[in-house]
């Protein structure tokens, strides 16, 4: 009956965790399935998503539903700029140099944080909104910081279906994913449908990162980075450029990472998720929900 | 015989390099950190050339060039001081054994990644990278001499100009031999077109696995350096930031181009050390900020690089 | 004897099948023709048979071996050398080095040779100069040796793969439609290539070609895909009244 529980808790646990994955590998999914470039400065917009909301819970006071809406907006805004002024000039140069250019804006944005006149490069108490409650049902605890990161990943994920399967835009990302020539030959724009799909996969990392400062209330220039490679994986496990694939993938790895830590040990949480990476580039490259592409 | 006549021009430039700068060590114009410095651009020089050999002439977008650095740092560090090593005879099996050995997780890691292309490979290096990284920070679960997030303390200094210099100088004129012959032409092929290199016969599983590994060994020996030039090691020296320095001056140096890489380590070693002594201690860690501007500026103004032999 | 036998080959991708049950031979020394609207399946052909895709189903044999899967490197070493349609030069090595690498993919000498520059690694590079130059000679490209690759025209490019093919030493050659892109004068002028490369290498070549003046004068025997099948496999003169091929060329001219 013990084992019953502590299973379910890891499950629970898993879950929120898995939850903010979710949210951070939609934005390399979308990205990928327009751009077939894996946006390194990610991880770093959900890092800024964290400390927007720092700023704004501790030095302003906002209620957390402005915040929510204001750090989405900062973070939409910086997922526009950094393709606009990196990755659009080079839309045309060969992969690599997209990819260290990418790599190059991800440092850049953590070290010029990091920077002691600037802030700091050291860990940051994040501001709860809120007490936490803990809710016993019995199997196993809840608290409400867990129950918010469900009903706010849930909601952003009912909006986003809504937006990619009921909006021209969304029907435009879709399209262009699938391919860029003909879409463009069909008048889709190129360059909006490209900035929208950054616009919303920022919103969703500046969104995860507040949720993360919520419930693991320590945040720091570099936090971006292993969150930001494990939602990764969990995008190429799900299938990279699928949505969906973003969202299980996403809850997997939360799941994995909680158990292991749980039941063998922490040391070994992140070497197991990129096991995990190895195995499907290796065995699977198209992911759970991928289909099978052949070299031409 | 030959292996000394044809590149005698590369043995008469050390020798000479080496007179100058010994000159200037005895007579004390070099402070002990000039030395130091010195001496740590030679061993940037080796590893970075081990990059251009995955990268600049094979194309394998390594972005973990640093762990393999690490790995040969750590294990000559642990051997040194575990053993009581103290002079040149006894340090060159350790040094083999640190290449070797990088040369062996290279290999290893190598098989199942070098099958993927740019981006995944990208990610994967960057992962392997990453992964290393962690392990150093909780190296002293392992073995409490090696220190885990406080670093490694204690290791015998036994770099000096001579071992760095000359023995840099034998690894160059064996690269270059291998470049100069059907290795050199191969990993160039690959680059360019891997599918055609494997239509006129070229294995290329087989070669990219020897560019790797090689490269991977060279790495091995430079941390293995570096560990015994500066005695105390500490796993933030070997994270991404590290081969990002490795890609930057492979990238100015010219891919592809050996020479352009060692003129390229002396270049960013310099620049990054003359930051350090113009810059006021406060904004010091402007220089992590510089780093990455200057290699998105590189990739926007000259994608292919800078230095770059020009044919016709 | 037969140098290439193709058994029931079938190749399919996400349910399309791109080659569908396809057999055939060919027989040593002959110029074997493949013609076929686009997208037929002729490219993937050769994708099948020089290592590039492995079959679904169905054997290739060469020279009595069954090849069926192996790797393109290897169906090099075994005498197997093609062209590609969108062209696949090393475009920033030079001419030279583009032959080069081919000669020296017989593997002359080792590393341990190469590093510390043995009688035996001179010896090879020595010997693999000199068939390099004679064949950028034979091929009139010898003045732009030391040029890059992708500086060359279209046609000394197109000549500059065929050169580094044949420097494998091939017994089969799979050249993939070798004409696109020229004018009539340039096609006779690869037609009378052809027939001077197979006198000089005695090499069996199985050509894709659209140009139909060009394929019909140098082939010995003709097969016609037509969506991943097979429609008719016999003489140029038999292949030009065949009423099918008719069909599938509807509106082409075809003499």
């Amino acid at each position: 009956m013990e084992h019953i529980s502590y299973i379910l808790q890891q499950v629970v646990n898993g879950i929120q965790l898995g939850a903010v994955y979710a949210l951070i590998a939609l934005g390399y999914t979308m990205v990928y399935g327009v751009l077939r470039l894996i946006n390194f400065a990610h991880g770093d917009v959900f890092m800024l998503g964290a400390f927007v909301a720092y700023f704004l819970i501790s030095k302003f006071g906002l209620p957390v539903y402005l915040v929510f809406i204001l750090t989405m907006i900062s973070c939409a805004m910086v997922g526009f700029i950094i393709e606009k002024v990196a990755y659009k000039p080079l839309r045309d140069a060969p992969k690599i140099s997209l990819l260290i250019t990418a790599v190059g804006v991800s440092l850049f944005l953590e070290y010029f944080l990091s920077l002691k006149a600037l802030f700091t490069p050291n860990y940051i108490p994040f501001p709860r909104p809120f007490e936490i409650q803990t809710y016993d049902l019995s199997f196993f605890v809840i608290t409400n910081v867990q129950l918010l990161i469900f009903i706010i990943t849930f909601i952003s994920l009912f909006i986003l279906y809504l937006l990619i399967y009921r909006t021209r835009y969304g029907i435009a990302m879709r399209a262009v994913s699938h391919d860029k020539e003909t879409a463009s030959l069909m008048g889709v724009g190129i360059d909006g449908i490209i900035s929208f799909t950054f616009i919303v996969g920022a919103s969703l990392a500046g969104v995860g990162g507040i949720l993360y400062g919520i419930a693991y209330p320590q945040i720091n220039v570099f936090m971006g980075i292993m969150p930001g490679i494990k939602s990764f994986i969990a995008a190429v496990l799900g299938g990279i450029g699928i949505i969906h694939g973003a969202v299980v993938g996403g809850l997997i790895i939360g799941l994995c990472e909680v158990f292991v830590s749980a039941f063998l040990s922490s040391t070994f949480r992140d070497g197991v998720i990129f096991i995990i990476l190895f195995a499907v580039l290796l065995f699977r490259p198209m992911g759970i929900f991928g289909k099978r592409i052949e070299k031409v | 015989m030959r292996f000394f006549t044809e590149s005698k021009w590369f043995f008469f430039i050390t020798i000479i390099i080496y007179v100058i700068l010994k000159a200037l060590f005895f007579s004390g114009m070099a402070s002990s950190y000039i030395q130091q410095i010195i001496q740590y651009a030679v061993i940037i020089a080796l590893a970075s050339i081990g990059l251009n050999i995955i990268y600049g002439f094979t194309g394998q977008f390594s972005l973990g060039h640093a762990a393999f650095y690490g790995i040969g740092a750590y294990t000559s560090a642990y051997l040194t001081k575990i053993l009581g090593i103290d002079n040149l005879f006894s340090y060159i099996p350790v040094l083999m054994a640190c290449s070797v050995i990088s040369g062996i997780i290279g290999f290893l890691i190598g098989i199942p990644i070098l099958k993927l292309k740019d981006d995944f490979l990208a990610i994967a290096t960057l992962g392997f990278g990453t992964l290393v990284r962690v392990f150093f920070d909780n190296s002293d679960k392992l073995s409490d001499v090696l220190g885990g997030s406080r670093g490694f303390v204690g290791i015998p200094k036994i770099t000096n100009l001579e071992l760095i210099l000359f023995f840099t100088l034998f690894i160059v004129v064996i690269t270059r031999h291998m470049i100069n012959s059907r290795f050199g032409l191969f990993w160039r092929c690959i680059k360019d077109d891997e599918l055609a290199a494997s239509s006129i016969g070229i294995n290329t599983t087989n070669m990219k696995l020897k560019a790797f590994t090689y490269g991977c060994m060279l790495a091995g020996f430079g941390g293995a350096f570096y560990a015994n030039l500066y005695t105390f090691l500490h796993p933030s020296n070997f994270d991404i930031l590290k081969s990002i320095d490795f890609l930057i001056i492979v990238i100015i140096g010219g891919m592809g181009n050996i020479t352009g890489t060692i003129l390229a380590s002396f270049i960013w070693v310099g620049f990054i050390e003359g930051l350090r002594i113009i810059l006021p201690s406060e904004i010091l860690d402007i220089r992590w900020v510089v780093i990455p501007i200057l290699l998105i500026f590189i990739m926007m103004w000259r994608p292919y690089g800078i230095m770059i032999k020009k044919t016709k | 004897m037969k140098v290439l036998e193709v058994i029931n080959l079938e190749k399919n991708f996400g349910g399309v099948k791109a080659v569908d049950d396809v057999s055939f031979f060919i027989e040593e020394g002959e110029t074997f023709g493949i013609i076929g609207p686009n997208g037929a399946g002729k490219t993937t052909l050769f994708n099948l048979i020089s290592g590039i895709y492995t079959p679904d189903k169905g054997k290739i044999i060469f020279k009595g071996k069954d090849i069926t899967g192996f790797m393109p490197y290897r169906l090099s070493h075994i005498g197997i050398a093609r062209t590609f349609q969108n062209m696949r030069l090393f475009g920033s090595l030079t001419v030279l080095e583009n032959i080069l690498s081919a000669v020296l993919s017989k593997r002359p000498y080792n590393m341990f040779q190469a590093i510390f520059r043995t009688a035996g690694y001179l010896k090879g590079e020595k010997n693999a100069y000199k068939m390099a130059r004679e064949l950028l000679d034979f091929f009139g490209l010898n003045e732009k040796a030391d040029y890059s690759a992708s500086s060359l025209s279209y046609g000394e490019q197109r000549r500059l793969e065929l050169a580094r093919a044949l420097a494998t030493d091939p017994t089969l050659m799979l050249i993939d439609e070798p004409g696109a892109g020229m004018n009539p004068k340039e096609i006779g002028d690869l037609a009378s290539m052809i027939k001077v490369i197979k006198e000089r290498f005695s090499v069996t070549i199985a050509i894709i070609e659209h140009q139909m003046n060009l394929i019909m004068n140098i082939s010995n025997r003709i097969m016609v895909m037509d969506f991943g099948e097979v429609i008719i496999t016999s003489t140029p003169q038999e292949v030009k009244k065949d009423k099918r091929v008719i069909e599938a060329y509807l509106g082409e001219e075809l003499d």
